[in-house]
């Protein structure tokens, strides 16, 4: 039995994600897939859907939904708050949770309390897949609904019903520790003194930022003149950072170009990557250099990390004494506002004062 | 350089991209031995993952220089991968890249409208030579599909008459319309898609270049021959309303072959 989950709004951006695609690097066509796949494989698990199912991404907030003739389950994934709007009135939820929407209801998700990044996760999507994904790749008309951004008015067919709402007892942690980076391909088109710039000196997210990349504003980076400021193009993946001759530096996300012809400063390691795609224009960060030994005990943690999130997700009912869902929005809010409070600003969009 | 020859074994060097990927690198150029070399490599790995001897590679990705090794972190260690490439390329010897269509696709050159190629002039100016020439030049070549890239269906064709080489934009435009023709160092290459880019722009192709409904979904292929023929806007503005079921239709618009292969 299929519901109908409606846009009302997408917000800044909103689009259709799954893990994305692999194996038409080689024709150009690059991996796309959840910004954040930790926190899709979050919503999906609080559904009891596969890990990759595909789900509904959106930048910046402002997503609204509505359930039409029948019943259906979502769920929420990313630092925000939503509103449930029913015909009594509205309901304000925390997000890591899902919710049953019944015919008529609407979902409106508020901005993000942190980062650019949330998901709302269903079950049953029925969308297009091209080369073996359902992620949307607008650029090339790939995947999602029509290959296109959703827009006001999108019907999206979705498994009917709701099983009962569940909880992530304990929600994935701000980190603001510097972003790991594994150094080159091409470090050798800097000195020892640009290297250092780039290893010291904080960035910040500018407005230029979106699936595709990051260009990050901050200390430009000079190419050493006899290596210069390009190279005949290879390679890219996503986190490779790129500085052309600007020497502000770009780092490439999921819908980045998948060869280039700037040099390559370094590549931001996988565990680390989620947390820099998702940070919002104006936030500050600092890179650090690890080996890739280190980069992959961080993936191995960082996947421990995520099944031990997903083993604790429990009925609603269980998950605390009291109003479970009044405690975790209180605990959300006021652990976001006082850590912040000594610069005025939420712990991430402020500096680290502990850096690791 | 007689290691890189068809038949000689393979010299090469392999470095990071992060903890998930690493790049086979034969060269810093663009040769004809290297891409003949990145074949031979290409197609040995893509045997030993199909044979299950690459634990964790999810694809390779070759360019004109380099092969690069997409892997899962999770499923095996960067040391265990680069043993398992050694091994496979130990027993490789480099092969000829194939040859393979020729095609002659229609370009609507800045001199006929501006909006078709808004870098025309500054190219032609940085030459030392008229908009006219560069043209002529341009569309006079034939050029051959080196690697795919950057965007579905980007093709990488070389070379251009040297006279019209010249570096890079510095500061990459973030739009660049969808058909752009556009050059940079000895190469050209053809947008098929809006996006950023740092490439100077001196025409449009009215042409889709990639569809999923494709057999192929990339129009040019590796190995591919590609001929230029300037057009009018008449004609330009006619293909172009055309394109969209180029697009959708269930093969790729192979009236643009050209009449026979050399």
């Amino acid at each position: 039995m299929c519901a109908v989950l409606e846009v009302l709004s997408p917000g800044a951006m909103a689009s259709i994600q799954d893990f994305g695609r692999s194996g038409w690097r080689r024709i150009g066509v690059p991996r796309s897939g959840a910004l954040e796949p930790g926190w899709l494989r979050l919503g999906n698990a609080l559904l009891g859907n596969p890990e990759d199912a595909p789900a509904i991404e959106f930048l910046a907030g402002g997503l609204a939904v509505r359930a039409l003739e029948l019943p259906l389950q979502v769920a929420l994934a990313g630092h925000f708050t939503a509103e449930l709007v029913h015909a009594g009135g509205r309901r304000r939820l925390a997000s890591w949770r899902s919710v049953c929407l019944k015919p008529g209801e609407a979902l409106r998700c508020g901005s993000l309390a942190a980062g650019r990044v949330g998901y709302l996760a269903l079950t049953g999507l029925a969308v297009v897949r091209h080369f073996g994904s359902a992620s949307t790749y607008a650029r090339a008309g790939l995947g999602g609904v029509d290959g296109r951004l959703l827009a006001p008015g999108v019907r999206l067919s979705v498994a009917a019903g709701c099983g009962g709402e569940r909880l992530l007892r304990r929600p994935p942690a701000v980190d603001e520790a510097p972003i790991r980076v594994v150094p080159g391909p091409q470090d050798d088109h800097f000195d020892a003194q640009q290297m250092a710039t780039f290893f010291t000196q904080a960035y910040r997210v500018s407005a230029a930022a979106d699936r595709m990349g990051i260009r990050l504003d901050g200390p430009l980076l000079g190419h050493r003149p006899e290596k210069g400021a390009e190279i005949v193009s290879d390679a890219t993946v996503p986190g490779s950072i790129q500085v052309p001759g600007s020497g502000q530096p770009i780092v490439l996300l999921a819908d980045g170009q998948t060869a280039g012809g700037y040099p390559k400063i370094a590549t931001v390691i996988t565990a680390d990557l989620p947390r820099l795609a998702v940070m919002a224009p104006g936030q500050t960060l600092r890179f650090a250099a690890v080996s890739v030994a280190a980069a992959e005990q961080a993936a191995r943690a960082r996947e421990a990390e995520l099944q031990a999130l997903i083993a604790g997700i429990a009925p609603l009912a269980e998950a605390g004494n009291g109003d479970p869902q009044a405690i975790y929005t209180a605990n959300l809010i006021s652990g976001v506002v006082d850590a912040g409070a000594a610069d005025g600003l939420p712990p991430a969009l402020g500096r680290s004062p502990g850096e690791r | 350089m007689p290691l890189r020859q068809p038949g000689a074994v393979l010299n090469y060097r392999i470095l990071s991209l992060g903890d998930a990927a690493l790049t086979i690198e034969f060269g810093e150029v663009i040769d004809r031995r290297l891409l003949a070399a990145v074949a031979a490599a290409d197609q040995a790995l893509l045997q030993a993952v199909a044979a299950g001897q690459l634990p964790g590679v999810v694809e390779t990705v070759p360019t004109f220089r380099s092969l690069t090794v997409i892997h899962d972190p999770l499923r095996g260690t960067r040391s265990e991968v680069e043993a398992a490439i050694h091994a496979v390329l130990r027993q490789t010897a480099a092969i000829v890249a194939p040859r393979g269509r020729v095609w002659q696709l229609p370009v609507c050159y800045g001199d006929q409208l501006a909006s078709c190629g808004p870098d025309l002039d500054q190219l032609a100016a940085a030459c030392g030579l008229g908009a006219a020439e560069v043209v002529r030049l341009h569309a006079g070549g034939c050029y051959e599909v080196y690697m795919l890239g950057f965007l579905p269906g980007f093709a990488f064709m070389g070379d251009l008459p040297p006279v019209l080489a010249r570096a890079r934009r510095s500061e990459p435009r973030t739009r660049v319309p969808a058909g752009s023709v556009a050059t940079a160092g000895s190469l050209t290459a053809i947008y098929p898609w809006e996006s950023p880019g740092g490439w100077h722009l001196i025409g449009v192709c009215p042409l889709p270049l990639f569809s999923p409904s494709w057999p192929q979904a990339a129009l040019l292929q590796p190995g591919d021959r590609v001929r230029l023929r300037a057009i009018d806007a008449g004609e330009f503005a006619a293909l172009q309303a055309a394109a969209p079921a180029m697009r959708a239709a269930a093969q790729p618009p192979l009236a643009f072959l050209a009449a026979a292969a050399e």
